[in-house]
Parts: structure tokens; C-alpha cells; sequence
């Protein structure tokens, strides 16, 4: 507490300054340069944390404490939630809409922080006078005591503040159903009258190598169906091919028994005829006699 | 070490957030950058707090984080209706006020 005061910090701070510093700032690179948002999230997760170990070395315990409950606990699994909902696959796209757009900002970032530096160094931040004085009666108490006293009218004005913002995101995202919603016959008569896929939907994996459920189901000529594979998988682009890939698999095993029977060409003229199999284990038991 | 680095530090994460804002188009990502950047200023606030010596600046810390609360909830909201109307959260697909 007493070094608090001091005009250098305590090398146990320097330490944790310089090594938590190093991670803080690689977590909001890392924010910024992810691919994938829920990465993003993470790593500006990590970084809030971060933030609250500096704010506990800076004499701001409930600030710190807070931090860690209403930031990393709270909004940052609302974020996680929303991007959940949004659909966690959704990487960002890297094509730029407008040119040089990237190094454009870079440039800007680049000046901003330059700006911000030159700033900081000319003012006169010498004398660091410490919180010990102003803690001594309890940070929590000291904070209460001014914000129930200096600060009470922005604190009312914050309650306002909070009540609309709950309403304003119940209004935003709360959808009145404004027709009447359809009954299971109304949907059976109009599937009947418009008359294609009067049975239900085809079930995906069906003829395909795996049964789950974003391998689309194999027609006849070998072609994957998209129809059998749900409308939720459908519209975000989730459907897994197969049918090439084990089309491949299979060749790939045809050229490497062909290779080790040592009779090259083979498949050319054998795939695709009944008893296929049974001639290949018979060689297969003869070449390893 | 001087404290005055917390103020460089917290100088670094803003630039990096406002570079974050500009370069992601997704807009999810956007508002976290825009999250860090106002963690920035708490950082920075806190640390003019210790520099007077008073409790102010930490006053000023917890009403940023009370309107940044306030501000996701909305924020979220509106990405979520805009994800709704459109099936995308990118902010260039949201380039008409109307569908």
C-alpha cells in the first residue's frame, strides 16, 4: 500500500506489468487479426482479465473485481451467445470492398498510436501521488461515498440510462407474430396441392459413406443431394461432400494393392465388375504365399 | 518502472481496437473492438486516479463500464435483428436503411 505512493513502482509490479503488458497487447492483436469471431471473443476475454490484474495493481480493487465479473463474465458470454446464434462458421470474408481499405486503416491505427505517444510523453506525468491516502478508509467505501454525494445525479441518470437500454433490446428483438400460425392439416394440404415431395424429405446420408447429418445423401448417378440435408445446415453452407472424397479413397486402394500385386492397369479394367473382390483376396492369398 | 507506462499501454490497446474497427467487416467483431477501446480508457482512468491521488478517475471508470453494459445490450440487439433481416453479419451487407 505504501508503495503505492511511491514515484517508481516495485519491481514486482515492473515484472507483472512487462509480462501481463506483453500478453494484453497479443490478446488484442490476436482480437483483431482472428479469423473466426468466437477466437476473436476469446482472446479479448484473455485481455479483459488482464485489465483487471492491472487494475488491482493500480489500487482499484472493485473496479478490478467488477471487470472481472460484469466484463468477462457477463458481456463477453453475450457476445459468445450472440455469436453462437449468428453461427460460429461464419468467417469473415477477406475480399476488399474498397481498395487498399487495410493498409489504409493500418496507416491510420499507426498515426493514431504515434499521436497518442507524443502526447503522453510531452505532458508533464512525473509525480505519481498514489492512491494510499484515498484508499485508507476502504476503496469501496471511499468509491460509495463519492458517488452517492458528488456523483449522485449521473448515478440517477445512469439508472435511466440502463432502464432504456433493457427496454430498447426487448423492443429490438422481440417479434410479434402478426398471422396466425399454420396447422399441421393447412401444411399437408398444401404440400398435397402443390405436388412435389408429397413424402417427407429424403434423410441425409443415405448411400453415402457416414450417416451424420451434414453428409448429403448420393443420388443414382452418384451426385450429392442437397434436399436431404436440414434447411438450417443448408442456408449456412454446411454441407459435407463425400461422395468424391470416397471415390478417391477407393482408388487410392485399388492403385496401392495394384501396386503391390505388381500388375499395373488392372483397375482400369476391373472396377465396377461383379466379383471384383473376390478375385482381388485371391491373389491377395496367393502373393502372400 | 514508471506508472506512467500504464498510460502507454492503455495508449497501444486503443490504437489497436480503433485499427480493429476499421479493418473487420464483420460487425460482431466491430463492437468488441469498440469494447476494447473503452477498456482502454478504464485502464487509463485508473491510472490518472493513482497519479491525483483521488477516487474520481475510478468513478469515471465505473460509469464507462455501466454505459458499455448498456451499450452492448442494444448493440447485441440490433446485430441480432440486422442477422434476422438479412442472414448475414457482415456491416457491408447493410448498406440499405430498408429491405
Amino acid at each position: 500500500m505504501t508503495q503505492l505512493a511511491a514515484y517508481s513502482t516495485s519491481t514486482g509490479e515492473a515484472v507483472q506489468f512487462w509480462v501481463l503488458g506483453t500478453v494484453a497487447v497479443v490478446g488484442a492483436l490476436c482480437t483483431i487479426l482472428m479469423k473466426k469471431a468466437v477466437h476473436s471473443a476469446l482472446c479479448l476475454a484473455g485481455t479483459m482479465i488482464i485489465l483487471a490484474v492491472f487494475y488491482l495493481a493500480n489500487g482499484a480493487y472493485f473496479l478490478g473485481i467488477v471487470q472481472i465479473v460484469v466484463y468477462t463474465g457477463a458481456i463477453m458470454m453475450l457476445f459468445l451467445f450472440v455469436v453462437m446464434l449468428v453461427g460460429v462458421t461464419a468467417a469473415d470474408s477477406l475480399k476488399e470492398t474498397i481498395k487498399g481499405q487495410r493498409w489504409l486503416a493500418l496507416l491510420c491505427g499507426l498515426g493514431f498510436a504515434v499521436l497518442l505517444f507524443a502526447g503522453i510523453g510531452n505532458a508533464s506525468v512525473k509525480e505519481f501521488n498514489g492512491l494510499a491516502e484515498a484508499n485508507s478508509g476502504g476503496n469501496v467505501e471511499g468509491l460509495a461515498g463519492l458517488i452517492f454525494t458528488k456523483y449522485v445525479f449521473a448515478f440517477e441518470i445512469t439508472g435511466a440510462l440502463l432502464i432504456t437500454a433493457t427496454v430498447g433490446a426487448m423492443v429490438l428483438t422481440h417479434r410479434e407474430r402478426t398471422e396466425r400460425a399454420k396447422t399441421q392439416r393447412e401444411m399437408a394440404e398444401e404440400r398435397v396441392r402443390e405436388g412435389k415431395h408429397l413424402p417427407p424429405l429424403p434423410a441425409p446420408g443415405v448411400y453415402a459413406r457416414h450417416n451424420a447429418v451434414d453428409v448429403a445423401g448420393l443420388l443414382p448417378d452418384g451426385s450429392p443431394s442437397e434436399l436431404t440435408v436440414n434447411r438450417t445446415l443448408r442456408e449456412r453452407g454446411q454441407i459435407r461432400d463425400v461422395s468424391s472424397e470416397a471415390l478417391d479413397d477407393l482408388r487410392a486402394l485399388e492403385q496401392r494393392s495394384a501396386d503391390r500385386l505388381e500388375r499395373p492397369d488392372v483397375r482400369r479394367t476391373d472396377i465396377g465388375r461383379p466379383g471384383i473382390g473376390r478375385t482381388d483376396v485371391e491373389r491377395t492369398e496367393e502373393a502372400s504365399k | 518502472m514508471n506508472p506512467v507506462n500504464y498510460l502507454y499501454l492503455a495508449s497501444l490497446l486503443f490504437a489497436i481496437g480503433a485499427t480493429g474497427v476499421l479493418i473487420r467487416r464483420n460487425a460482431i467483431v466491430v463492437f468488441m473492438c469498440i469494447e476494447l477501446m473503452l477498456n482502454a480508457c478504464n485502464l487509463a482512468l485508473v491510472a490518472f486516479s493513482r497519479m491525483h491521488g483521488n477516487l474520481d478517475g475510478q468513478i469515471i471508470a465505473f460509469f464507462t463500464m455501466v454505459v458499455a453494459a448498456a451499450e452492448v445490450v442494444v448493440g447485441l440487439a440490433i446485430i441480432v435483428s440486422l442477422f434476422r433481416s438479412r442472414h448475414s453479419a457482415s456491416v457491408d451487407d447493410a448498406s440499405l436503411m430498408k429491405l
